[in-house]
């Protein structure tokens, strides 16, 4: 068995139960704390898929800033009666499930029926130049500037939105 | 290297999708709705780094970036929205957000 093989099967297994688990848990929090590790489990993979870069983005600011947010907006809220938000209705439930299922039968099938890596043969060396932080910021100073700047703006319009909505009162 | 196939990946992503759906329509906790839709935001993630990496291209690399800027923009604004609305409402449930039905 090959090493990278073994951690492939290991990470996927863990984000995909973690991913499952989230979902099921009664409590917000400790659905909030399998996300973090389904994140942690997602850069791992990024690492195998030579992706250093966005690797560690993803551990600052998916399980770093973003994830703290929700928690700390989890402990704002007095959400004690957590478990009556938990859907009772089976029908429902069944229905939910059925669609997603559905949902996940059509893209296998299209995955399996279009077979990308019968027309692929994955160069090594471009691969792993494409995830240095040289060629990513190479590419977003040059050809991916306005973007870019666009995406500060909506991270500065963001910042003034969220303050002006939680804001005790409208002055 | 690179010697997991390329389906390995995608299929893992599009499972990840799944439960992400499945999590929207099952959970009413308007919070862990929000965190399904982060779940869901991360398999497309894995699939632009996929074809990115197996191309050997770094622009699917570049849309991810940007992805995470999108997604930490819409956590910030929609965790803003959810505590206004329970100032009002004293309640995270979605079914009983309601003011828009006629």
């Amino acid at each position: 068995m090959n090493i990278e093989i073994i951690l492939f099967a290991v990470l996927a297994l863990v984000a995909a139960t973690s991913s499952v688990m989230m979902i099921t848990r009664k409590n917000a929090v400790i659905s909030a704390v399998f996300l973090v590790l389904n994140f942690f489990a997602l850069a791992g993979l990024y690492l195998l898929l030579n992706a250093q870069f966005i690797a560690v983005v993803q551990v600052i600011v998916y399980a770093g800033a973003i994830m703290v947010l929700f928690l700390f907006v989890l402990m704002l809220l007095n959400t004690e009666a957590e478990h009556q938000l938990f859907i009772d209705k089976r029908g429902i439930k069944f229905f939910a499930i059925f669609i997603a299922a559905f949902v996940f039968i059509e893209i296998a099938f299209l995955i399996f029926k279009s077979n990308p890596s019968k027309n692929l043969s994955p160069d090594q060396a471009a691969s792993i130049n494409s995830g240095t932080i040289q060629t990513i910021g190479q590419q977003l100073y040059t050809n991916y500037l306005i973007p870019f700047e666009v995406s500060g703006f909506l991270l500065l319009a963001a910042t003034i939105g969220a303050l002006v909505l939680a804001k005790k009162k409208f002055e | 290297m690179l010697q997991v196939p390329m389906e390995y990946y995608l299929i893992l992503s599009a499972f990840m999708f799944t439960v992400g759906v499945a999590g929207v329509l099952i959970r009413r906790n308007a919070i862990v709705v929000f965190m399904s839709i982060e779940l869901m935001l991360n398999s497309a993630n894995l699939t632009f780094i996929t074809f990115s990496s197996y191309l050997g291209n770094s622009i699917g690399q570049i849309f991810v970036f940007f992805v995470m800027t999108v997604a930490a923009a819409e956590a910030a604004v929609g965790l803003a929205i959810i505590i206004a609305i329970f100032r009002n409402k004293l309640s995270v449930n979605i079914d009983e957000i309601n003011i828009f039905k006629w």
